[in-house]
């Protein structure tokens, strides 16, 4: 008979962890059974702004089975951390509204929700200042934006071109705040084995989460462990630690039990990170014709008093379409509010809302299809950079989108009607960077001829472990049923965080570097191999990788109730190779799912008196539900393109979200002739809209 | 004296009986995950707004976090433990791993027990379940990693 | 949580004199997943709480005029697929199923919907102001966060909006609320039930603590077999009403014979349309004709900085449905 050859990268393998999820068996961060368990609640401050002048326990201490109320007068000191989100209970400050100020650890649940309620916190208040404006008086330019690029570029003569150009857009768009709301919230179990620390934690990185931690106890990264084998989600929120982590070390260690600490989903639209609201500024000038010759793209942002987080999302503008004047720039404002963070796709997200907006205005300006538009701005090298792409398959994505969608078939004229209904559909581009970071792994060849690979990798749902599991089989040579792929603790070799879309390129490298060192190990008798890919990475060539994509939206909204109804979405990408068709198009549809979230519903909504965020549940912060997702579609273009890694991704965790919300209020302006340039697009605006 | 503020209770759960004292103010689900180390059924809002915690009780889907434990006395309850035979998989799990109808899988027991119990509710009320139905009647449960499209697949798959 | 003990009611007696005997510490619980929800979050407080789930008000039975009775520990799911409902008053069914969510409706309790306290987001949380809950703290909803609160019957003191989808079919369809309470045993009008804000809006409703419902009544409505629900929201599915509307119309020889209307979404309380109900009687079933009675009915409303939108979304929705239910 013969040998059926294995190749598992491409092919649709289900996820490995599979039937521990359905079944109930994979445990989650506080899920972990420690033997004897106390339990932690946190308290918020419930001012914006202020100093802690005196906190009554008396109360919550009194309640049967409560152990202890720590705060900044009774807590243990921490070494300095560079995250102040972390230094919890440090000092008497209030930084902003539900900032972290007491925790309460007790013998049961009950008892703890309950103390935690009774502890009374007496703050000497301040004026606060939570409103963010493109005219702010306080407005700076930050040094550099996430992760490190520059906050400003400018190339070329941005204002000569404007002034020149026979047509140009000069619009503002904004975004709201946004929760990334993983549907796990942010939680740690934390138990201390005389100086040794071990904590179950929801995150996307253990070894990330290790060093921080370890800092802030005056540890050795040694004496820290941090395991996250099965993570609720988290879209960002938890690639960098949260401060309930610190918390419940802390909590562990003056009741002398486990401890297990889960953030509330209220409590969750406060330290546990969010999208800052964005206002941004579009300047475009084009031929009559329909050729960019300027783009302008101003941003404005907020962020907190205690630590400095620029989202970049002007940086999409300079990779996107080809024009000799370019000018992007990052102003915040520092306010009395809880500190933003990564959310799926930080900068591309909001960034590319407005410049894709702002090029279907250009397209309807000039009279051009915004396809064809899009077409003939395509871009040869990276346009701010001048350097060659490593492959840009953008042109064949909106081609391919086009014809799998039916857009020959469109009437550009707007208002078409199905009875009460409009329809409309509607276009934007897509981009996300292609990142690699270094890692390592080892691999390991078992008495009984199985393979076993080790990383501290994170499976936040992206599909992590299968992908792996697939590249190391392939590597070896093996069915994937052979090998067993260990992630999710820091005691594995070193990781970067599950972020930037990166996740496979940078993981994926090292386990497939690991596994080629075993074959050859093996060869000489060995059993064992480790990999770290750092000199590969620094020798890669400078070359500007990204994957592009294009995204159609097709929508119907109610002229009496203005009801805003998606019937059709379709996402092509261009992502490099795509190592488990199964998983990526479940990443791509939930990237777009999350986008009809961002276009539609969701909005965190902030009463600027109070200054926190007011709709702090499920119930009220909406994302997509069921009903809410009739039709997605997902394709995608091969692309072999050789300078990107080992394994030859781009990554395709985040830019199933960019560009969504473009297209969707693309499509509401085709249906309705109503533009809304303030996310998200609510009925409001659209009631009556058809009479 | 008896504490009024606790009191003793008998559930059974998936078949076993299960005899607590339990304070009055638990619920079932913290019932479940901390007492009886069946953390199958999930924490993602605690308030009834997501059904990651669903369960079914007395045969019906319910929010596990709304119910307090003292009140379902006599009660039987299914979690997501209880509904494989042995190692064979209800078929509504096989369905979820071959529609690939999660991805972090936390909202995935719950939505796999609101589903048996809206099939048995589609099934007594004598419905159709298209696909738009199957959507309507599992809006109650949330998943933020965006599955929807597969879970409605896995589902009709199970529901023909 | 605070503390609290748990009695399983079984005598109906027995449960109201033990709240009533309360000073205000024991209240009634249904399906809980109002109350429980709202004990989570240091909103209700109460020190006992009496289960009346297991009461015998579980049945829904046909009256001997040819209505329903519907006992108040019925499951909002049960009542919505019965037979006779679905085929005699199709709005109470479809308004119950447009409401929550599958699981939450197979625990939710007739009694306990109708009891529902207000989802406006000040409400719900106790480090914010709110007269309802506290009364005498002001309304920061009033010039804040309003959008989705009511434009027509608030006060001064209060802006918030009555949350239940059921009642507003059970308003629409004159239903009778009976109550077992301290005084014994009475029965009001549904649209009596629920309070505008007034000078008190820490009060939804006329009852006191103990005063335990026991049943719904639905008189025979024979034009309600022509009765429509629509609700619109933010998303598609498991969210609360915007703007609702329950109607069922009776069309002889092109003129409105007679209708019954209620608004949700818009008030403090199910909005019955008495107004709109007498301008169409007589009338022509037509657009026009349903638009003016919107408005009559819509005339004493006053929408508030956010939420203006309202207010046409509630004429459009009132002339779509009624335009629909006569076209069949
Ligand atoms: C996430 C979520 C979404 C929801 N969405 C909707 C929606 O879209 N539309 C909608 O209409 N509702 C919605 N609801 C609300 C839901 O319908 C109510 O919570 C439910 O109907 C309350 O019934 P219950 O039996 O659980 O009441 P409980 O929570 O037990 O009680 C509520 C109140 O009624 C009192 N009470 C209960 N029974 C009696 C009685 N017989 N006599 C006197 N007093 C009594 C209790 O003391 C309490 O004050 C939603 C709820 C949640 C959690
Ligand atoms: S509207 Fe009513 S419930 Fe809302 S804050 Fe004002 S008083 Fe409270
Ligand atoms: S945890 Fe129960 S519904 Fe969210
Ligand atoms: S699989 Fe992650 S929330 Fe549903």
């Amino acid at each position: 008979m013969a040998e059926v050859a294995t190749r598992a990268i491409g092919a649709p393998v289900r996820r490995i962890e599979g039937r521990a999820k359905v079944t109930g068996a994979a445990r989650y961060a506080v899920e972990h059974d420690p033997g004897e368990v106390a339990y932690g609640w946190i308290v918020q401050a419930q001012v914006a702004r202020g100093k802690i002048t005196d906190i009554d326990d008396a109360e919550a201490r009194s309640q049967p089975g409560v152990l202890h109320v720590l705060w900044h007068g009774n807590a243990p000191r921490l070494e300095e951390v560079s995250d102040a989100e972390l230094a919890v209970f440090q000092e008497p400050r209030v930084a902003y509204r539900g900032q972290i100020v007491a925790a309460v650890v007790a013998d049961n649940p009950e008892a703890a929700r309950e103390a935690a309620r009774l502890v009374r916190v007496k703050v000497h208040e301040e004026p606060h200042d939570v409103g963010l404006r493109a005219d702010h008086p306080h407005l700076y330019k930050p040094d550099k934006v996430n992760p490190s690029f520059p906050s400003d570029t400018d190339k070329g003569d941005v204002d000569a071109a404007l002034a020149r150009a026979e047509v140009t857009i000069d619009h503002t768009y904004s975004t709201p705040a946004y929760h990334n709301n993983a549907m796990e919230p942010h939680a740690t179990l934390a138990r201390w084995d005389g100086d040794r620390l071990t904590v179950y934690d929801s995150n996307q990185g253990a070894a990330a989460h290790r060093a921080p931690l370890a800092k802030a106890f005056g540890l050795e990264p040694e004496q820290v462990r941090v395991l996250a084998e099965h993570v609720g989600g988290g879209f960002g929120s938890k690639g960098t630690p949260r401060p309930q982590m610190i918390v419940a070390a802390m909590l562990a260690r003056i009741s002398g039990r486990a401890v297990k600490l889960p953030v509330t989903r209220q409590q969750m639209f406060a330290f546990t990170g969010y999208r800052t609201p964005t206002i941004q500024r579009m300047r475009l000038g084009a031929t009559g014709d329909g050729r960019i010759t300027a783009i302008e793209h101003r941003v404005f942002e907020q962020t907190s008093q205690i630590r400095e987080f620029a989202e970049q999302a002007a940086t999409p503008t300079r990779v996107m379409y080809a024009t000799d004047n370019l000018r992007t720039s990052h102003r915040l404002v520092r306010l009395d509010v809880p500190t933003p963070s990564w959310m799926r796709a930080p900068g591309e997200c909001p960034g590319m809302y407005a410049l894709e907006s702002a090029i279907d205005e250009l397209a309807l300006a000039v009279g051009i299809d915004p396809i064809e538009l899009r077409i003939r701005n395509d871009a040869d090298a990276e346009p701010d950079s001048g350097k060659p792409f490593s492959s840009r398959n953008l042109v064949a994505c909106l081609r391919e989108g086009a014809d799998r969608f039916g857009w020959a078939d469109r009437d550009p004229r707007q208002r078409q009607r199905d009875g009460r209904w409009f329809i409309g559909s509607g276009v934007a581009a897509s981009t996300y960077p292609a990142y690699q970071r270094d890692a390592e792994a080892t691999a390991r060849v078992q008495p009984d001829g199985s393979f076993r690979v080790g990383i501290a990798a994170a499976d936040i749902g992206t599909g992590a472990r299968t992908a792996l599991t697939q590249i190391a089989a392939d590597t070896l040579g093996v069915p994937v049923e052979r090998v067993r792929v260990d992630i999710g603790d820091s005691a594995l070799p070193r990781a970067g965080v599950a972020g930037g879309s990166m996740g496979t390129s940078s993981w994926g490298a090292a386990v497939a570097k690991a596994c080629e060192a075993l074959l050859a190990e093996m060869e000489r008798g060995g059993s064992e191999a480790h990999a770290d890919t750092k000199a590969e990475i620094e020798a890669k060539k400078d070359l500007a990788r990204h994957a592009f994509g294009a995204q159609f939206a097709e929508v119907r909204v109610d002229g009496e109730t203005g009801e805003i109804r998606v019937s059709r979405l379709l996402g092509v990408f261009a992502a490099g190779r795509i190592v488990n068709p199964v998983t990526a198009r479940s990443q791509f549809i939930g990237g777009m799912t999350m986008g009809m979230g961002m276009a539609l519903f969701e909005e965190s909504v902030m009463d600027r008196r109070y200054g926190d965020y007011l709709n702090h549940d499920l119930a009220q912060y909406h994302v997509p539900a069921n009903a809410d997702v009739a039709d997605i579609e997902v394709a995608w273009i091969e692309e072999d393109d050789p300078e990107l890694n080992r394994i030859g991704t781009k990554g395709i965790g985040e830019i199933g979200i960019v560009g969504t919300a473009a297209a969707i209020a693309n499509a509401v302006h085709h249906a309705t002739g109503l533009r809304f340039r303030a996310l998200p697009i609510h009925l409001d605006g659209l009631v009556g809209a058809g009479t | 004296m008896v504490d009024p503020q606790r009191a003793a209770i008998t559930l059974a759960i998936n078949g076993a009986e299960q005899h607590l004292e339990v304070d009055t103010r638990a619920t079932l689900l913290d019932v479940l995950r901390e007492r009886l180390d069946l953390i199958g059924a999930k924490k993602g809002c605690d308030h009834g707004q997501c059904g990651s915690c669903t369960v079914l009780i007395d045969g019906r889907r319910a929010k596990s976090c709304l119910a307090l434990a003292v009140a379902l006395d006599g009660s039987s309850i299914t979690t997501v433990e209880g509904l494989a035979d042995g190692d064979e998989l209800h078929p509504l799990q096989a369905a979820f791993i071959d529609h690939d109808a999660f991805q972090c899988g936390y909202c995935t027991p719950g939505q796999i027990c609101s589903a048996i119990g809206m099939l048995e509710e589609a099934r007594a009320e004598g419905a159709e379940l298209t696909p738009e139905a199957i959507r309507e009647r599992m809006s109650g449960n949330i998943c933020r990693c965006g599955a929807y499209p597969n879970i409605v697949a896995a589902i009709a798959e199970v529901a023909e | 949580m605070k503390p609290f003990a748990y009695e399983r009611a079984d005598e109906t007696a027995r449960a109201v004199s033990t709240v009533a005997g309360s000073h205000g510490h024991a209240t009634f619980l249904g399906g809980g997943t109002n109350l429980v929800d709202l004990m989570k979050l240091g909103v209700a407080t109460p020190e006992r709480l009496v289960d009346v789930t297991r009461l015998p008000h579980a049945e829904i039975t046909e009256t001997k005029y040819g209505g329903l009775l519907i006992g108040a520990a019925v499951r909002n799911s049960d009542l919505a697929v019965h037979p006779l409902v679905r085929e005699r008053y199709p709005v109470l069914s479809e308004a119950i199923l447009a409401g929550a969510s599958g699981q939450i409706r197979n625990m939710a309790t007739i009694g306990g919907n109708l009891l529902q306290r207000t989802r406006c987001p000040y409400f719900q949380d106790v480090s914010k102001a709110c007269n309802k809950r506290a009364p005498g703290s002001g309304c920061p909803a009033r010039h804040g966060e309003h959008r989705e609160l009511a434009i027509i019957g608030h006060s001064e003191h209060c802006v918030a909006t009555h949350p239940s989808d059921m009642a507003v079919a059970l308003a629409a369809l004159g239903a009778e609320v009976h109550v077992h309470g301290g005084q014994g045993l009475w029965s009001i009008p549904l649209t009596d039930l629920h309070r505008l804000p007034g000078e008190m809006p820490q009060r939804d409703t006329i009852l006191a603590p103990e005063d335990l419902i026991t049943h719904v009544e639905l008189p025979p409505l024979p034009l309600a077999r022509n009765s429509r629900y629509r609700k619109v929201r933010d998303r598609a599915s498991f969210a609360f009403a915007l703007v609702s509307l329950a109607a069922a119309v009776e069309v002889d020889g092109g003129n409105v014979a007679d209708c019954r209307i209620a608004f949700g979404g818009i008030a403090h309380k199910p909005w019955r349309a008495r107004k709109a109900e007498e301008t169409l009687r007589g009338r022509p079933a037509t657009p026009d004709a349903f638009g003016a009675a919107a408005d009559a009915e819509l005339a004493d409303a006053r929408p508030l900085r956010d939420n203006g939108f309202k207010l046409l979304l509630a004429r459009n929705l009132f002339v779509r449905v009624l335009t629909d239910l006569v076209d069949g």
